[in-house]
């Protein structure tokens, strides 16, 4: 959709504060053209906070976030999986045709091509239904189709497989894993840690709003350097 | 019991004999409701979802009036609307009053917050639904009320059956304002209160039956309809 690129992404010390309260920052950091990153930590740290940062959804109190274009072109280029599917009152194939739908495409040819977004996630048969009675599973495919769609350079996932059993996951992960290597930037919050080993390039260790740790993958399961981040590793209760 | 039975009867007997004057006054409540129900939706239900989506500073007041204006007394409606329209009312000059369209406005400002009230819950729960995925979308405000609309619209269509309940039930208002007046604005409300105070009793129930009968008619017709489209299914 869009034709520059919107990466890298470069965060000087911003600030999320609501009701005086400070929810996550000052954050700097670099998201890199390339990669898969994975933000990890505990029940409340700040990880869905700091995704919606980073997708423009968060007003920045402080600080700011810069893109390589400006900032609504740049938002038309990312994409956003929630924590829990978003499911609006349609069919499953007009729920996936919907972004291109409402930013002017023609119905047959959004149609046309959530079929095949469909089809590449495996919900080809499903297209009819209403999207509430997919399974879980299903509901969290139809999103990612949904975010995928419009061919974003980067898109941001919050916690996808929270609810999902062992084989759903695997699937997603597979979904995730063809995205990536189709050049498509992933953000993915997520306190599963076999998932976060599976997948992650780096990793952003995250806690009480802060960035503690941002480290490649390899090097941060090997020898977290906070306290914090290594009683999370090996599965502690991080307070 | 008895009168009741004979009251079932009679209308059986009046519905039968199309009678004339049965199908006059009911046709003219029909005619008076709905149109009060499609003014009142073309002003309520865009009004509602406004309201659901846009933030402002005296939104809450706004919501507030509205859910008050929604238990507005009939009777007191029906005489504010006798007093505009009256000979040396502000609207005088039209000679509105007792008439049909006299009756339609009534009615109007009934129906009006009520539809508009039912609709801004509806189309706010859908919206808590919705506003991530259509902020992380960039939708424009348009884009979003038009998507609210469609998405929400069996909620709509509950919120102007609702109206039109309502109206087709409603006496107090249209008395004032349309006189009862035999062959001119005399509806199927007004006409059973008439029979019930002359003692007619079997009559007045006929009518009432007449009427139940019309509003789960017009009900059942718009939801059959609404659910011959391929998504209707919520
Ligand atoms: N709208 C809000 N108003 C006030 N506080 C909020 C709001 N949203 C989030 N918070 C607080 O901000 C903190 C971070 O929340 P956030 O949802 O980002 O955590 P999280 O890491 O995603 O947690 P989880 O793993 O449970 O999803 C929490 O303490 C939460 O209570
Ligand atoms: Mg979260």
């Amino acid at each position: 959709m869009v034709d520059a690129a919107i990466l890298p992404l470069t965060v000087t010390k911003a600030v999320v504060r609501r009701r005086g309260k400070v929810l996550v920052g000052p954050i700097s950091a670099e998201l890199e053209t390339d990669g898969l990153t994975i933000v990890m930590g505990p029940n409340g740290a700040g990880k869905t906070t700091l995704l919606r940062l980073l997708h423009g959804m968060e007003r920045v109190s402080k600080g700011q976030l810069t893109w390589q274009v400006p900032e609504p072109m740049a938002r038309a280029a990312q994409a956003f999986v929630f924590q829990t599917p978003i499911l609006m009152r349609r069919s499953t194939l007009d729920n996936v045709a919907y972004p291109l739908l409402v930013h002017g495409v023609a119905q047959t040819d959004a149609r046309a091509r959530s079929a095949d977004w469909l089809e590449r996630v495996g919900l080809a048969d499903s297209g009819s239904k209403p999207a509430h009675v997919l399974s879980g599973g299903e509901r969290q495919k139809m999103a990612l189709a949904r975010a995928l769609i419009r061919e974003p350079q980067i898109v941001f996932l919050d916690e996808p497989c929270a609810n999902l059993d062992g084989r759903a996951t695997r699937e997603f992960e597979d979904l995730l894993a063809e995205t990536r290597a189709e050049g498509t930037r992933i953000v993915m919050a997520t306190h599963d840690i076999g998932q976060a080993r599976r997948l992650a390039e780096d990793v952003w260790f995250i806690h009480h709003g802060l960035i503690h740790e941002a480290a490649p993958a390899e090097a941060f399961f090997a020898t977290p350097k906070s306290p914090e981040a290594r009683a999370f590793i090996q599965g502690d209760i991080v307070e | 019991m008895n009168e009741i039975v004979e009251g079932l009867l009679k209308a059986g007997q009046l519905i039968l004999s199309l009678d004339a004057d049965l199908i006059e006054i009911s046709l003219r409540s029909l005619r008076v409701t709905l149109t009060a129900v499609l003014i009142s939706s073309i002003i309520g239900l865009p009004l509602g979802c406004w309201l659901a989506v846009r933030r402002f500073r005296f939104r809450r007041f706004v919501i507030a009036t509205l859910n008050a204006l929604m238990g507005l007394p009939p009777v007191v409606v029906g005489l504010i609307v006798y007093i505009l329209l009256s000979r040396s009312g502000p609207f005088g000059v039209f000679g509105l009053l007792f008439t049909p369209t006299a009756m339609i406005i009534a009615q109007v400002i009934i129906l009006t917050p009520l539809i508009a009230s039912i609709s801004h819950q509806a189309i706010r729960d859908l919206w808590a639904e919705y506003h991530d995925l259509l902020i992380s979308l960039n939708t424009t405000r348009r884009q979003r009320i038009a998507t609210l609309l469609w998405d929400g619209r069996r909620a709509l269509l509950t919120a102007a059956l609702a109206g039109f309940g309502r109206g087709i039930g409603e006496v107090g208002a249209i008395m004032i304002v349309g006189g009862n007046i035999d062959h001119a604005t005399r509806v199927l409300t007004t006409a059973i209160s008439l029979e019930t105070g002359k003692g007619n009793f079997a009559l007045a129930l006929a009518l009432g039956f007449v009427l139940i009968g019309l509003a789960v008619a017009v009900n059942l017709i718009i939801h059959s309809l609404s659910r011959t489209e391929r998504s209707g299914r919520w």
